[in-house]
């Protein structure tokens, strides 16, 4: 094949057949395989534990504590094998002809060095330049590539000073600075806020296209992929089932879990539903009266339909404003998301609304009675009807107590029921989130991230809430999972009709989850109305700017 | 970062005036009449009123209280009421002699201890590692005047007979002069002092090493010795030097056992005489000066802890 000579010129890295495995003999990376290109991008994409980081850093002949390489070549354009070379040979490629961008910038910048000396070391460890003013000069240039300021006080700033985003361009430039062949990149923008990511993603292409190095882009969220991926090569624990031209995977995937997992990942259109349940589009659910009547409400009727009304929460750390006045009202059975970016008071208000922040000042009702601020001060009745779910449940669960105790716990607290009474709620309540009731033994350790989120949401129903705070609850699973847990919340608000006040800075789940958006920005809402009202039609320039940078499948 | 060492400065100030009242009272509140404890059993009343006059006991509380405050920042102790010289005179030799004991205990068991621990955590699970926190343990559960017994059989009795076992310098000579007889003395501080800070330097280089930034360094090509040096143990260091600083004050007091054991003659040595011949100045200054060590110690703590951390230095957290 004639094409084949053709691309062999512009081959960066192999890796062939490559196996890795733990230093106790369990393989976890079973014959990976893939080329990457100049001026191209290959998406790695997978799940949580599927060894796409382990298969990244291998590109770098670099195994984390515990893993070792037991088989397979990574061989650079000149044809020499990586993994061939001893820890000295490795060590000068490293950061030189193949550089790495870690996840997480704010744990992976060290905190006790300014910025731009962490740049040079990079330069100065793999000697560029022929003196110290070259590399001072290239430091300036790598900085402006990445869109940073490039003066001197800049480079005398710390890791701290900056923002994710900041932080973030520094990793780049770092990796950037020795003009690599070969870029590792390691989600990114993970842990960046949408409109950041949409610049942090148009950096790291301007570089790849520009200057010709193979990317390859570690991903789980496949919207990002479609933006910056040429090929993409599909991760299932250990092995790739599928790689392609990122248009062909995308569109016309091939494999059954490339399938399941695109169908998992929520879109802003709301064209396709994710997990069982319908999209939302915009419409109340229906609840039909005998389902109301069998959920144990205990909600006094009120005139209106209005449930929990919140009026000018306020509340300041100090000099630092963190919510500006936030008004709203939650109807029965309605589902409301809080849409904001890291900063936007989102989460604070979702506490204040809990109690669980006491600090505030403006008032939370419900059912018409005006709540105190803390749950200290509020009524056992009154606690129940508000419920908590937490971001993290490796977290928000004891892990010393099994499930059953866990659930049971806010049974205690009421007081009332007997022992069987309350194993029979348990149950209840785990059979609503499609646990089996062999769970009601086992502890946190022995769940699964999905099943410990499920638990969790269990814990907060055990009462029989009115209104459900659930604060970021999916950010931290895979997108299979997001999909079955927005499936399960939907389905328990449609059967129980219980409100609730989904919290996430997660645009594209809107349509998924809720029939009223708010977008809170700096400790206010700047939109709010239905769904796709809001959507379609957004009020303030911050919702509009938003909608642009969602990156779309 | 100047405002901040300064807050804490004046922390410690305030710390050192609540401790002297403190020292004052208890002081105050022994048994036994300095007066008598000078002049003996066989002292005239007029005698002993004169001496208590001459020594400003008969003054109300408040004001002795400040008389002896104000002679502490002149460097004015007071009169031993069991030799009747100054206090000062009396402990300037002591003083020296237990520095010279504390600062060579330090200098040695600071830097190995932080080798040591640094060593062991890089070999992480190796034979190095286990026999490094082995014998650190057996170390740490061992009684100060354990291993100083132990110490003088193995060195100076029993097995070998090479170094002194006691400290005899003849009067008017320093005990620096005769190097060898400091070994024992040191030597028994720095094994008990050191198993602390090389576990402490162990646990926090682990914990530093496992990090992102010491993984991004090494993933950027920096040298293994630099990435140690330079990305690591700056981080690992402000969490030890607390340790390091408990340990030292420890010495403060803890040196009392070891100079007894080996009739050495410091602070230690002079506070136990003080208590049995009811000196109650001398009491006194040596509280104050173990509690000195204290706060300065902590303070030196601090600082590096302050010193490592750029969002201290920067005014980032407060």
């Amino acid at each position: 094949m004639s094409t084949l000579i053709e691309q062999q010129t512009e081959v960066a890295l192999q890796a062939t057949d490559l196996r890795v495995a733990t230093t106790l003999g369990k393989e976890i990376l079973h014959s990976v395989s893939f080329t990457l290109q100049r001026g191209r991008m290959l998406a790695l994409v997978g799940e949580s534990g599927s060894g796409k980081t382990t298969a990244g850093l291998a590109c770098l002949g670099y195994f984390r504590t515990g893993l070792a390489h037991v088989g397979g070549t990574v061989e650079l354009s000149d044809g020499t094998d990586l993994l061939a070379l001893a820890d000295a040979g490795r060590r000068g490629l490293r950061g030189g002809s193949i550089s790495y961008v870690p996840q997480d910038p704010a744990l992976s910048l060290n905190p006790a060095m300014r910025i731009g000396t962490q740049i040079m070391e990079v330069l100065r460890v793999h000697g560029y330049g022929a003196s110290e003013q070259a590399r001072r000069e290239r430091l300036a240039e790598v900085l402006t590539d990445v869109g940073l300021p490039n003066d001197a006080a800049y480079q005398r700033r710390w890791p701290h000073e900056l923002s994710g985003g900041q932080q973030q361009r520094v990793g780049i430039a770092m990796a950037f600075a020795f003009r690599p062949e070969v870029m590792v990149m390691d989600e990114p923008t993970t842990g960046l806020d949408v409109t950041t990511q949409a610049l942090v993603l148009q950096t790291i292409h301007q570089l790849v296209t520009t200057h010709a190095v193979a990317g390859l882009y570690i991903t789980h969220d496949l919207a990002v992929v479609s933006e910056v991926a040429d090929e993409v090569a599909v991760m299932l624990a250990g092995r790739i089932v599928e790689q392609g031209p990122s248009d062909q995977v995308l569109h016309d995937p091939q494999h059954a879990y490339t399938r399941k997992l695109l169908n998992a990942v929520p879109d802003l259109a709301g064209r396709h539903h994710i997990g069982a349940v319908e999209a939302v589009t915009g419409a109340m659910p229906i609840i039909s009266r005998e389902r109301a009547a069998s959920a144990r409400l205990t909600a006094p009727i009120v005139a209106s339909t209005s449930l929990l009304s919140v009026a000018d929460l306020r509340l300041s750390y100090g000099s630092n404003a963190v919510l500006n006045g936030i008004d709203f009202e939650l109807g029965r059975g309605e589902s409301l998301m809080l849409l904001g970016e890291s900063g936007s008071g989102k989460t604070t208000a979702a506490r204040c609304i809990a109690g669980l922040n006491d600090s505030y000042t403006g008032s939370v009702s419900l059912a018409g009675t005006t709540l105190q601020p803390g749950t200290r001060q509020r009524s056992a009745e009154e606690r129940h009807r508000i419920q908590y779910v937490f971001q993290s449940p490796l977290s928000s669960l004891n892990p010393r107590r099994t499930i059953g105790e866990s659930v049971a716990v806010p049974l205690y607290m009421s007081g009332t029921f007997s022992r069987k009474e309350r194993r029979a709620l348990v149950l209840e309540a785990l059979d609503q989130v499609q646990l089996a009731a062999s769970f009601i033994d086992r502890r946190p350790g022995q769940l699964s991230g999905g099943e410990r989120q499920r638990a969790a949401i269990a814990r907060a129903l055990v009462n029989a809430p009115s209104v459900l705070v659930c604060d970021e609850v999916t950010s931290a699973l895979d997108v299979s999972v997001q999909a079955s847990i927005i499936d399960l919340l939907r389905t328990l608000q449609v059967e129980t009709g219980m409100a609730m006040v989904f919290v996430t800075h997660n645009i594209a789940l809107a349509r998924h989850i809720s029939q009223r958006l708010a977008v809170l920005h700096a400790g206010r809402i700047v939109d709010i109305g239905p769904t796709d009202e809001v959507l379609e039609n957004p009020q303030h320039s911050y919702t509009r700017e938003l909608l642009t940078h969602v990156p779309t499948l | 970062m100047l405002g901040l060492i300064l807050r804490r400065l004046s922390i410690s100030a305030v710390i050192l005036l609540v401790v002297s009242m403190l020292v004052f009272v208890a002081t105050l509140l022994l048994p036994g009449d300095p007066a008598q404890a000078i002049l003996g059993q066989q002292a005239t009343p007029e005698r002993l009123e004169a001496l208590r006059e001459q020594m400003n006991l008969n003054d109300p509380f408040a004001q002795r209280y400040l008389h002896w405050l104000g002679g502490l920042f002149v460097g004015d102790f007071g009169v031993s009421a069991a030799s009747g010289g100054s206090v000062a005179a009396l402990l300037g030799d002591r003083i020296a002699a237990s520095l010279v004991l504390m600062v060579a205990a330090a200098a040695i068991s600071i830097p190995v201890g932080i080798l040591v621990g640094t060593y062991s955590a890089l070999r992480r699970g190796k034979a190095g590692d286990h026999a490094a926190t082995g014998i650190s343990l057996v170390l740490a559960a061992l009684p100060d005047f354990v291993i100083g017994i132990a110490l003088v059989t193995l060195f100076s009795t029993t097995v070998f007979t090479v170094l002194p076992s006691v400290t005899m310098a003849p009067p008017g000579e320093q005990v620096w002069d005769y190097p060898s007889q400091l070994i024992l003395p040191v030597l028994t501080l720095v094994l008990v002092v050191m198993p602390y800070i090389i576990r402490m330097m162990r646990t926090t280089m682990i914990e530093v090493l496992d990090s992102g930034y010491v993984e991004m360094a090494r993933l950027k090509g920096v040298p293994e010795r630099q990435v140690i040096w330079r990305h690591a143990l700056p981080h690992a260091i402000a969490p030890v030097a607390q340790v390091v600083a408990i340990q030292l004050a420890w010495l403060a007091g803890g040196i009392v056992v070891v100079e007894f054991l080996f009739r050495y003659p410091g602070v230690g040595q002079a506070l136990v005489d003080a208590v049995t011949n009811r000196d109650v100045q001398v009491v006194q200054a040596l509280a104050m000066l173990i509690a000195a060590v204290y706060v300065v110690v902590n303070l030196f703590a601090d600082i590096v802890g302050i010193v490592t951390n750029p969002k201290l230095r920067t005014g980032g957290i407060r």
